[in-house]
């Protein structure tokens, strides 16, 4: 069996920068493995800029972002492998894979990073009644038979979904001489980013509605139209509210979901709230040697949030290998208190923290004017201010080293202060 | 009547909601409120008096290793000549290879705003 010490699952944004520094920290053996035809993943695709300011400090592409990654990672000659498919891995970290070269491989690995990503949800996911024209895709669909394929989808659209795919799909559609209609989004807010909002809807005139859905799918070869509705507080029609729209396309940009069918192969602990594993502060899931870093483990808005987390997975992932890796010590759990969907890191091993170790979080409302309380066991032990926070935008924390318990706690983060509710996108 | 004009500022995540009020007496020409920084009042006049954006689009690329290369311009140009743009950016075919930052078309519609490849493509 090919031996390995580190393979990394995918060569998009996560696994580039896992595998880049899983080198710079000393292992030279490593392989990554990814199923596309080319390195870089879904950013070769989001051609719009503003990628990279935490990063590079400036406001590249997704091309160009990639492009970065790429050139380290081949000018420091790890093994790459392209259009091949893991299709297992055990919790004894071994991986198997296939392509038309090399067949069916077993490989032993000491670490396995998992950098999978996420997918985007389907029209069977949200479930809109109705036939099954040609014509209903998922908006990163639409992207890259757009971008990089070079084929028009549609002359009249309309966008279900207001997250961020959603809204540079409109802009993109139309600077390509399509109309769009509208965009529908179910919640009274969008999950887009407000610039998103402006560049790409207000700058050419597509309303957005707000709390609205596609109720029904109309046409029999080609999509010929759709019904819009406002919604209730139950995100239910409202009767009489109905819309009708004449249209070939319909985008949906209704939410991704992290993919982990690998990761329930392996064993691994699934977080119901992110779908992705539940990680330490090294990023290592449950299975011992086995880490996640990116969307697969919760899915970001910012690709530089992904690059700083896949570094510390590939950081941990060769201290593993080395055997750096401390066990002993006293063991935080995290858990999401009010206001807060959720939190990554699930566990903190406070040995392992030299300076401070960054929770990620999302809210589950909009706030304005508002704090995060860090409480260790009822006892708050930090409060940062919020000017702003909206579901949309990941929110992190900073915590000291000094000021996590010397013993076993569990750490919650949660909401203080007023409610405001956007009556408008934002 | 004074014309009143409604913005949502763009500059940071808190999305403060503008009101313009153009005012000849005023230092800058608008009367500006709803802003909580003076970045909010910049953006606002440019937004005003010369709005403009970044323009990411693609062009066709013959022999390369996909059928679309993806370029933007070098920097923002004035809102009103993106669909000029796209007009002439359509118009371009390139041949591979081409190496990331190639200039595509240089100073395009007089912008002194260059297009540029964002990726590299080798051949087929």
């Amino acid at each position: 069996m090919k031996q390995v010490d580190i393979v990394v699952i995918g060569a998009r944004p996560a696994g580039l920068a896992a595998a880049i520094e899983a080198r710079k920290n000393g292992v030279k053996d490593i392989l990554v493995i990814e199923r596309d035809r080319e390195l870089g993943g879904i950013l070769m695709q989001c051609i719009h800029n503003g990628f990279g300011l935490h990063v590079f400090k400036e406001e590249l592409t997704g091309p160009e972002y990639a492009e970065r990654f790429i050139d380290e990672l081949s000018d420091m000659g790890i093994e790459y492998k392209l259009d091949t498919m893991v299709t297992d891995i055990t919790p004894e970290k071994v991986v198997k894979a296939m392509n038309t070269e090399d067949g069916l491989m077993n490989i032993q690995a000491k670490a396995v990073i998992l950098t999978m990503g996420c997918r985007e949800r389907t029209r069977g996911a949200i479930a809109i009644p109705g036939t099954r024209p040609a014509g209903v895709m998922s908006a990163g669909t639409a992207q890259r038979y757009i971008n990089m394929e070079g084929y028009m989808v549609g002359k009249r659209v309309v966008i279900l979904g207001s997250g961020d795919i959603g809204l540079i799909m409109a802009r993109r559609m139309t600077l390509e001489g399509a109309k769009v209609l509208a965009v529908a989004e179910l919640m009274p807010f969008s999950g887009g980013l407000t610039r998103n909002i402006v560049q790409c809807l207000d700058d050419f005139d597509i309303p957005l509605l707000l709390s609205h859905t596609v109720q029904e799918i109309r046409g029999k070869d080609r999509l010929e139209g759709v019904t819009i509705s406002q919604v209730d507080e139950n995100y239910k029609p409202i009767p009489g509210t109905e819309q009708t729209y004449e249209c070939d396309t319909l985008l949906l940009s209704v939410g991704l979901i992290p993919e982990n069918e690998l990761s329930a192969s392996a064993g691994i602990e699934i977080d119901p709230t992110t779908s992705g594993p539940i990680v330490n502060e090294a990023m290592e899931t449950s299975v011992p040697g086995i880490f996640a870093s990116g969307n697969v483990v919760h899915v970001h808005d910012l690709v530089d949030f992904v690059t700083a987390e896949s570094r510390r997975a590939g950081e941990n992932a060769a201290k593993y290998v080395l055997g750096q890796l401390k066990e002993d010590g006293p063991v935080q759990s995290t858990e999401a208190g009010a206001g807060v969907n959720y939190i990554v890191p699930h566990v903190i091993r406070t040995s392992n923290i030299e300076k401070d170790v960054t929770l990620f979080m999302r809210v589950g409302n909009v706030f304005h004017n508002a704090e995060l309380v860090v409480k260790a066991d009822d006892k708050i032990i930090m409060t940062k201010k919020r000017r702003h926070m909206a579901p949309g935008e990941m929110e992190s924390l900073k915590l000291p080293v000094n000021k996590l318990p010397q013993t076993d706690a569990v750490i919650t983060v949660e909401v203080a202060e007023e409610v405001v509710q956007d009556e408008k996108a934002s | 009547m004074k014309k009143h004009h409604e913005l949502v500022c763009i500059v940071c995540p808190m999305g403060c909601r503008l009101t313009l009020e153009k005012d000849d007496n005023a230092p800058k020409g608008y009367i500006i409120e709803g802003n909580v920084c003076k970045r909010g009042e910049d953006y606002a006049i440019k937004e005003m008096t010369n709005p403009t954006r970044m323009l990411p689009t693609t062009v066709k690329i013959k022999d390369g290793f996909i059928s679309r290369l993806p370029v933007r311009t070098t920097e923002a140009i004035p809102k009103e000549l993106i669909f000029k743009a796209m007009e002439e950016i359509n118009a371009v075919e390139v041949k591979a290879p081409v190496k990331c930052g190639d200039v595509v078309i240089a100073n395009i519609l007089d912008t002194g705003a260059d297009i540029i490849a964002t990726r590299s493509m080798k051949q087929r």
